[in-house]
């Protein structure tokens, strides 16, 4: 490695002994030898860089921001060069770099979508003037009890107020489907206690891994495929290609990883699953990880999920002990365990190649793809990737077959989709329903809408709004694309007609212009200048045409050579938004 | 397709080419090259600003947009390889409408006064920053002058990661800066900005030698700058090698009013890709 030359500044014992103790308990089992894919002209070896991220947080927590000591400290013993380590820490929400000048938990307020319109603003008001440090942010996946807080710690653990219920007495969560019988994914949410592995058992827990075990991986994949099971996270793809694919890659080591970053405004489904099962979320990573022949899991989970950060670790944990992870899963012969990642604030992280450039302690920005991640993903390895969602059903389709799974669903989308209701409507909240009900149908389900519905936001802010008159759209892939809009991460927001457009969309292109990792021209400009626009138009109260012409371009651009999905979808619900009529004075 | 010469092919390697289709003419370029390359065997000028032929692409600009056949999106060409059977096309409306939008966001963002090609590719692409609301965000900072070898003026940056890439992987293995912040807040930093002389920087230089918008540049060209008298039009390159050691690094050593006020150095040169050390490129006051 090269001579770091590190700056004089020096690090507290108190920055040390926090540094050591993350790295201490990640040793064991952390040492990688990297090759850097994404601008890989030569080969650049890295053993413990991917414990960067884990270090920066043990600093953040300590002492409240990471002191220019503190870094010397990480670069030091983690051989990373200063410049860049600090191009990491200046990369992330929960991160910062200059001194706080007070040592008191800040309180993250939601300003987006479902949290922006109950009154985001004046919860951050009131919160401020009790005194608290407020630091107004980007959706904390809480959207069914908005408006949404999380708590960064000083002094105290990160935690979120509203989960007291459920910490107090885990197993009490209820549902608004509560004792449904056509739960599929859901079936075990507020039935088990979700710290016990025991009670997870009691529940049909690991049987999905003792058959996967009997059939074999050619069985398990074929099952999938059969069942027709696609990607839960937005993209759709199918799971079985994936997995097929690393399956077949021989001689390298090769990964799998839970996608549990999710951070979509408007989506809550894997928080509540995590949170509420989250065996199921380690038994479907472990099944994927049998299938295709990795040892190692990594579960990189959003930072402001401590609850189901604190509940996968337990679960870990348990499973290890009982010798459902490890170097014997469950007396097969086969090695196979699990690394929790916390994130750090960054929504492009839940973008599949960022999350990997996390991981490995770089910036979270995307790869150019091809090559995938099937060939090329963590550290360079064949790598599966995908969200719990889409875990739980693999886990299901072993269990019960293909010809069960479709059951549910349509031909061309089988099985039961997780929806993220919230807005405008009676009872917000998660949903499970087969694919192939109606938005109504669902809409329904969640109670019915409140006030006069306007207008319906499909996917999130990467989505699109429908107008009220698609009631009777049916909630399947080719539907929604056949209407011009998406699942997406299955968010389905309502807005009456008391809303200010304006004000809403203002917040949705200022999201995109805040998380926007700026490595390409076209996303960190364009969704600049797409913010600017809106705001002028509040100013002036209509866009010209000019100004349309403008913000079509620009979404054109940002659509077609854009990275990655992040600028591919930035525009999509302004664009949405105009053609309805919902914002511009062109009614 | 060309059938592989055999004769030439080194045992153990295969030798063989890739045929690919570009605006309608069927263009081979040898396996492993890339889309940009197959565009310029065909003759096809493509605009590039982070792409750089002694750098792996990082394809971050995006103003080397191509439309290949079977892609949903625009296609970076100075980093996708080339396949057989390719489709592309590098004059399409799409393709026009991509590079002019990335062409005005630069111009809006960027002081882009000392970068001439790309105000060139500006005007060929018709790219009109007129018409973006006014006073919206930029770089602006003061320009960083810390010593008397070269300055950073980051008004000029056009975040393309050379100098960074030069700076660590792909050349000078220092890291010295790197990439920091977010989205527009992003900027090429040392750790929490220290200055150069407080950094890693060795001051090859190295990083002045990719910058493609002059927002790094030698002490001598920012002072000649200032006081108007950069006359570039006058001036006069001589190649020679370096003096220093036995490695024999090509200088050029560019000269106005018999004075020399910046070197660089070809990056074609088969040993040291246009990249030198703090000697080469700064140890010149004994002419």
């Amino acid at each position: 490695m090269t001579d770091l030359h590190l700056t004089i500044d020096e690090s507290t014992a108190d920055e040390r002994a926090a540094v050591a103790a993350v790295l201490a308990a990640d040793d064991a089992v952390v040492v990688h030898e990297t090759e850097r894919v994404v601008r890989s002209g030569m080969a650049r070896r890295k053993q413990r860089r991917n414990l960067l991220l884990p270090a920066l947080h043990a600093l953040q927590a300590e002492i409240g921001w990471i002191s220019p000591g503190g870094l010397n400290h990480v670069c030091d013993v983690l051989q990373v060069a200063p410049a860049e380590a600090y191009g990491v820490a200046t990369f992330y929400e929960l991160f910062r770099t200059d001194d706080p000048g007070h040592d008191e938990s800040v309180v993250h307020v939601c300003m987006d979508t479902s949290c922006h319109i109950a009154g985001a603003e004046a919860f951050a008001q009131s919160l401020e003037a009790d005194g608290k440090r407020v630091h107004r942010g980007p959706c904390l996946g809480q959207c069914e009890r908005a408006p949404a807080q999380f708590v960064q710690g000083r002094g105290v653990p990160d935690h979120v107020p509203a989960d007291e219920p459920t910490v107090a007495a885990p197993g009490s969560y209820v549902l608004p489907q509560q004792g449904s019988p056509d739960l599929r994914l859901l079936r075990r949410v507020g039935v088990v206690d979700p710290t016990s592995l025991a009670s997870y058992r009691e529940h049909g827990g690991y049987a999905a891994i003792e058959k996967a075990l009997a059939i074999g991986p050619d069985a398990v994949i074929g099952e999938i495929r059969a069942a027709g099971l696609t990607g839960r996270g937005g993209a759709n793809f199918p799971t079985a290609i994936k997995w097929r694919g690393v399956a077949d890659e021989v001689g390298r080591p090769k990964h799998v990883i839970a996608n549990c970053d999710e951070s979509e405004p408007g989506t809550f489904k894997d928080r509540i699953v995590m949170e509420q099962d989250p065996f199921a979320v380690i038994e479907g990573l472990t099944l994927a990880g049998l299938t295709v022949g990795a040892e190692r899991g990594w579960i990189y989970i959003r930072g402001e999920y401590p609850l189901a950060t604190a509940r996968l670790a337990g679960a870990v944990e348990q499973a290890r002990t009982a010798g459902l992870l490890g170097d014997d899963v469950m007396g097969s012969g086969k090695r196979f365990d699990i690394e929790i990642r916390r994130g750090a604030g960054a929504y492009i992280c839940g973008e599949e190649t960022a999350l990997m450039e996390s991981i490995e302690g770089f910036r979270g920005e995307p790869r150019n793809k091809p090559p995938f991640p099937s060939t090329h993903g963590l550290f360079g390895e064949p790598t599966v990737i995908n969200n719990p969602e889409t875990l739980l059903n693999a886990s299901f389709i072993v269990l019960s077959g293909a010809d069960a799974y479709r059951f549910a669903g349509t031909e061309k989308s089988p099985g039961t989709r997780l929806f993220c209701v919230s807005g405008h409507v009676a009872q917000p909240g998660l949903y499970e329903v087969s694919m192939g009900v109606t938005l109504g149908e669902l809409i329904e389900l969640a109670g019915g809408r409140t006030g006069t519905t306007r207008a319906i936001l499909m996917g999130g802010a990467a989505g699109g709004f429908v107008g009220a008159d698609q009631l009777d759209l049916r909630l399947t892939a080719e539907d929604t694309y056949a209407a011009g809009t998406t699942l997406g991460s299955g968010v389905v927001t309502l807005f009456d007609d008391t809303v200010d457009f304006t004000a809403l969309l203002i917040r949705i292109a200022e999201f995109f212009r805040n998380e926007s990792c700026g490595q390409c021209v076209p996303c960190r400009v364009g969704t600049t200048r797409q913010h600017e626009v809106l705001v002028e138009m509040r100013e002036r109260g209509s866009l010209s045409d000019e100004r349309n012409l403008l913000i079509d371009d620009m979404a054109t651009a940002m659509a077609d050579a854009s990275i990655c999905g992040l600028g591919h979808t930035a525009a999509g619900a302004v664009q949405s938004a105009i053609a309805l009529g919902l914002i511009g004075g062109r009614q | 397709m060309t059938q592989p010469n055999n004769d030439k092919v080194v045992p153990g390697t295969t030798l063989s080419e890739v045929s690919v289709r570009v605006d309608g003419t069927d263009v081979t370029v040898p396996e492993g090259g890339t889309v940009l390359d197959a565009c310029t065997a065909h003759g096809v000028d493509t605009p590039t600003i982070c792409y750089a032929e002694n750098l792996t692409p990082v394809n971050a600009c995006r103003v080397c947009v191509v439309e290949v056949e079977g892609n949903r999106t625009l296609v970076p060409s100075c980093s996708r390889p080339a396949e057989d059977g390719m489709v592309i096309s590098t004059d399409s409306e799409r393709v026009r409408h991509s590079r002019r939008m990335v062409l005005e966001f630069l111009g809006t963002s960027t002081d882009l006064s000392e970068a001439p090609q790309i105000n060139e590719w500006s005007k060929q692409y018709g790219a009109d920053t007129s018409r973006y609301v006014e006073g919206g965000e930029t770089i602006s900072e003061p320009v960083k002058v810390q010593d008397n070898l070269y300055i950073r003026d980051y008004d000029k940056c056009v975040l393309c990661y050379k100098c960074v890439d030069a700076c660590g992987e792909e050349a000078q293995f220092t890291f010295a800066i790197a990439m920091s912040g977010r989205g527009m807040g992003n900027r090429i930093s040392t750790e929490f900005d220290v200055t150069l002389p407080d950094s890693a920087c060795v001051y090859c230089g190295n990083c002045i030698g990719v910058c493609p918008t002059n927002a790094l540049q030698f002490k001598t060209e920012f002072d000649l700058r200032q006081a108007g008298e950069w006359r570039e039009d006058e001036q006069t390159v001589t190649r020679t090698v370096c003096s220093y050691c036995g490695v024999g690094c090509n200088l050029e050593l560019h000269v106005q009013d018999n004075q020399i006020v910046k070197v660089t150095s070809p990056a074609d040169h088969e040993v040291t890709h246009g990249h030198l050390c703090v000697k080469g490129r700064f140890g010149w006051q004994y002419v």
